[in-house]
């Protein structure tokens, strides 16, 4: 598999996914400096989390103002498929790609832990359709602004068209505090209408072995790149 | 110096002024006393002007010059075959094998951080980074150390809010983890807040950058943020006391980017992975001034600035300002000559400004224009070596009072001041706290927050086939309320702590950065305390074989005449070869649980400056626990072969509440349960008996927790040991800690308590 991670000033685990990447196709994913805009056709490209540019005027917005980013709407519409993390999801949505906004938590607190996710039924996707529903993962988060916010009529849309990739559920029953940013319907990450691009809070390159305290991340990322490659 | 009509014009009123000759009154201004005025004079031959003498004061202040401890810093010892790089450079150098060095250091910002928690504690972090990545190490992980005032001030909840934001603030946005630290309250701290920062970086053994000036000629180049008037004279506020008007000192707190921070990591390691760089050295406290005179004089060599072309993003800033800024995020280097262009294309993607303002000369001399005149013209040596060294007269006060446990005026059920312990904010989860830090950016940590006894971060790309590879452990402790009552017996118990801790989680203890935090130097008792855990930390250092390679010393931490608890916190470090054999403090199912370092036969624990004690009998006048040397020694060692020997399935360390509250934080993650066994003679006592409650209770030092899935084993090994050890139980699904028929403890409730006492403290204050 042909992968491409963007690095724009103030990205930060762009260094992490790019491990994962190796580990898992055995390739070394291509750097791609937000300034340049020459790149070989990927059939992925993974905008990694952190804080670009610093995350001033609002989480996202510069980054999405920045060259690479044409090159990643050309890639799209070939078909390409693109995963946001984290920052990476705040750039698209400011991008425009994906819809909605994510504002601050709602503790108004940075957030580091793990978190829970449920599998949605959604349209065809390469990220979800190797995973099996019934199984849940347990995948880490870290950040500031990752309460996804929309409108009833975008969030019905999403939840109609089978837009929604990931929730945050209870891990055991007493736990009220499972959602870790106060998300609209306990939203974790979205996808585009052709279902190739999926715009993600929790890190799932932050469990990609035992000693993280899990390998949720590792399989599903090797589960998407699978079928990416299809 | 040629002067044109044309520069003549040029110069501000503001420069004019501050090449003017100075006079006593500023000197008293600055900090400075009087014979240290006449001792200026006198070794630079002349009354130095405005911008001169503010250098001297900054590079004389206590914060540069340790002038109050640097004589009790001599005596500590620092030199071990793993060291590379002791105390002296921006951060202690060890070796820790396959030509890896780990690099660290630990700082104080205290004062401006109780002025602006947010920012003060920001570029606390900031600061310590940059220690780091000047010497060559990429960093990969922060630690912490604080201390609040009392809980029920409200101005405590305005510090832990900003400070734990500005750590987090600084710590996630330039994506290194923060994994692990201290969080303590005392009512002591209330008009003093300390924050302590430590940062561990990894480097290539042989590709260390060093600070020193070299080759007369080469270039010198100021690269990263703008100069701006922020932080002018932070050294000197540092280094005196508060008043109730220290809010007005606001103006002298650094502001702190993160962005640019993070540019500035990533553009120096780039560059030192070529042969550009000579020598490097951030801009830190006294900025400018301390990075030139210290690249000078290790150098023995002296430096050409011109002043005018340093970037600055104020206007008309004039050179003792731009001498005295503590802006952040900035950093001084010598090149090789001739590699200007390529350093600056590195520094031109990275966005940050670069610019060759000087020389290194023959001089001596530390020569500074502004505005076409001479600003400055001083000899170099004199602003370091000259620097006062003060013998000030101490005291060093030990407690000896023992208390009688049976003279005690017992209120509690055991049940009862096990809540009252987990109620305690010193005890509790600081989970509020670590959960706003980022502690699994770079995909390295393997235990932070608290899952073992010191943080574990996997160095990067030393995995292979066999092993997920090797890791570094860290751990930041100190117990001030020992501290205060035996300054010589507080410091080797902060030392210990550690090494317990590092032990605990399955590494080996390998050296100490410190940082020493104290009230005025000038009063006999404080001097005695900074003197006496100096003595105490020497000496467990050396006994342990963990020389301390870097540090920092925090003086005048006093508020109306009010001092803070002394101290001295320890930060240490330790190697795991292969990570996968971290111990988790967690107990599993089916263990059975063992004290290392308590015979059966033990039954009266030490109570005297225990938690408990505080909580039963509100008194603190008494000895605290005694440190046995060759005991830490020996459990560590023993800890270390059953480790080895895959006997160990967890591990965790007896300090704050004792042999109870230890069990039960290993039952706490999977809700377990133990029916304890107890000592006989303890067998018929009632839930309020007081050799019962210092069993459980009492602080004796020198004791681990160990659990095991091959007790049979263990039980051989330890026989030929010749180590104290008493089986505590075996681990059970039951969620109830029994105490024979004498009391039992939920572990659930009991880990609700510890969960919500600081979330309820904190409340809705953001």
């Amino acid at each position: 598999m042909r992968s491409g991670v963007t690095i724009f000033p103030g990205s930060n685990c762009d260094r992490d996914i790019i491990v994962a990447l190796k580990n898992i196709t055995g390739k070394t994913p291509i750097k791609m400096w937000h300034k340049d805009t020459e790149f070989p056709n990927l059939d992925l490209i993974v905008i990694p989390g952190g804080f670009s540019f610093g995350d001033y005027l609002r989480c996202g917005a510069l980054a999405a103002r920045s060259p690479v980013i044409k090159n990643i709407k050309n890639h799209i519409s070939r078909g390409g498929a693109v995963l946001g993390i984290c920052n990476g999801f705040q750039i698209l949505i400011e991008a425009g790609i994906l819809p909605g906004s994510l504002i601050r938590n709602k503790k108004l607190l940075f957030t580091c832990r793990d978190t829970m996710l449920e599998i949605q039924d959604t349209i065809i996707s390469p990220f979800l359709s190797g995973l099996k529903k019934e199984h849940h993962l347990n995948i880490p988060v870290a950040h500031n602004e990752g309460n996804f916010f929309a409108s009833e009529t975008l969030l019905n849309e999403l939840k109609n068209d089978g837009r929604i990739a990931f929730r945050y559920i209870k891990e055991v029953n007493n736990d009220t505090d499972y959602n870790p940013n106060g998300s609209s319907n306990d939203i974790a990450g979205i996808l585009s209408k052709n279902g190739r691009v999926l715009g993600m809070m929790p890190h799932p390159e932050r469990a990609i072995n035992n000693l993280h305290g899990g390998t949720d991340g590792l399989k599903f990322l090797t589960k998407s790149f699978e079928q990416i490659i299809g | 110096m040629k002067i044109s009509n044309q520069t003549l014009y040029n110069i501000n009123k503001n420069e004019y002024h501050a090449q003017q000759e100075s006079t006593l009154k500023d000197a008293m201004e600055m900090g400075l006393t009087e014979d240290e005025f006449y001792l200026i004079c006198n070794k630079i031959k002349k009354i130095p002007n405005k911008t001169e003498l503010g250098i001297f004061s900054a590079m004389f202040s206590e914060h540069c010059s340790y002038k109050s401890s640097k004589k009790w810093l001599k005596t500590m010892p620092t030199k071990a075959k793993h060291v590379i790089q002791g105390p002296g450079e921006n951060a202690g150098v060890i070796d820790i094998g396959d030509n890896l060095a780990a690099v660290f250091k630990i700082e104080s910002h205290n004062h401006p951080s109780f002025i602006e928690p947010y920012q003060g504690a920001a570029t606390g972090v900031g600061g310590i980074l940059r220690d780091v990545f000047t010497m060559g190490a990429r960093p990969i992980a922060l630690l912490n150390a604080l201390r609040f005032g009392s809980p029920s001030e409200l101005l405590t909840k305005h510090h832990v809010s900003g400070v734990v934001k500005g750590i987090g603030g600084y710590g996630n946005c330039i994506g290194i983890p923060t994994v692990g630290g201290e969080t303590n309250f005392d009512k002591s701290y209330n008009g003093n807040i300390l924050v302590n920062a430590m940062a561990v970086g990894l480097a290539n053994k042989n590709r260390i950058f060093y600070s020193a000036a070299t080759g007369a000629g080469n270039p010198v180049i100021y690269v990263g943020a703008k100069t701006g008037r922020d932080g002018i004279h932070g050294a000197t506020m540092a280094s005196t006391e508060f008043t109730d008007n220290s809010s007005e000192k606001r103006p002298t707190v650094q502001v702190g980017d993160p962005f640019t921070g993070k540019l500035l990591l990533e553009s120096c390691l780039e560059l030192m992975s070529t042969d550009a760089v000579l020598s490097i050295q951030d801009m830190g406290a006294a900025g400018l001034t301390s990075s030139s005179v210290e690249m000078a004089s290790k150098g023995s060599l002296g430096m050409y600035l011109n002043l005018d072309l340093v970037p600055i993003r104020e206007d008309k800033m004039t050179s003792y300002e731009i001498m005295l800024s503590e802006s952040q995020e900035r950093m001084l280097m010598i090149l090789k000559p001739g590699s200007e262009e390529k350093a600056k294309s590195i520094f031109d993607k990275w966005d940050l400004d670069f610019a060759v303002i000087g020389e290194v000369t023959k001089t001596g001399r530390l020569i500074l224009d502004k505005d076409g005149f001479e600003a400055c013209n001083i000899p170099i040596n004199p602003l370091v070596e000259d620097a006062p060294e003060y013998d000030r007269p101490y005291e060093i006060i030990q407690n000896k009072n023992t208390i009688k446990i049976n003279e005690l005026n017992i209120n509690y059920t055991v049940d009862k001041i096990l809540a009252k312990i987990f109620e305690n904010p010193n005890i509790s989860s600081k989970r509020w706290i670590w959960e706003q830090y980022d502690s699994s950016v770079m995909g390295d940590t393997i235990s932070s927050n608290g899952k073992s006894d010191a943080s574990i971060v996997k160095i990067h790309g030393t995995e292979n086939s066999k092993s997920l590879g090797k890791g570094i452990a860290m751990t930041t402790d100190c117990t001030p309320r020992y501290v205060k009552s035996d300054p010589i017996n507080g410091g080797m118990q902060a030392v210990c702590e550690a090494a317990r801790n590092i032990a605990a989680s399955g590494a080996k203890p390998l050296a100490i950065t410190n940082n020493l935090n104290f009230g005025n130097p000038e009063k006999k008792n404080i001097m005695g305390e900074i003197v006496g855990s100096i003595k105490g930390i020497s000496k467990a250092a050396s006994f342990l074989n963990t020389p301390i390679v870097s540090g920092n010393v925090s003086l005048y931490n006093e508020t109306n005449g009010k001092e803070i608890l002394p101290t001295p916190v320890i930060g240490m470090v330790g190697v795991i070869d292969e990570v996968e054999n971290c111990l988790e403090m967690n107990a599993k199912e089916d263990n059975t649980l063992l004290v290392l370092g308590q015979s059966e036969n033990f039954t009266e624990g030490w109570i005297g400056c225990s938690i408990y004690q505080e909580i039963e009998n509100k008194i603190i006048d008494a000895a605290p626990p005694p440190v046995n040397l060759e005991k830490e020694k020996k459990i560590i060692d023993i800890l270390l072969q059953l480790h080895t020997k895959n006997l160990l399935t967890a591990a965790h360390d007896i300090s704050d509440g004792g042999l109870l509250t230890t069990i039960c934080e290993m039952l706490f993650k999977n809700n377990l349960g133990l029916n304890l066994n107890l000592p006989k003679s303890l067998l018929k006592s009632d839930s309020k008996d007081p050799i019962l409650h210092s069993w459980c209770f009492g602080e004796d030092q020198g004791r681990i927790i160990v659990a095991t899935d091959k007790i049979d084993k263990v039980n051989l090994f330890l026989k030929d040991s010749n180590l104290d050890y008493f089986v505590l139980g075996k681990t059970n699904a039951s969620n109830n800690l029994n105490l024979k028929d004498i009391t039992t403890i939920c572990i659930s409730s009991s880990k609700n308590l510890f969960e919500k006492t600081l979330p309820l403290i904190m409340g809705k204050h953001k």
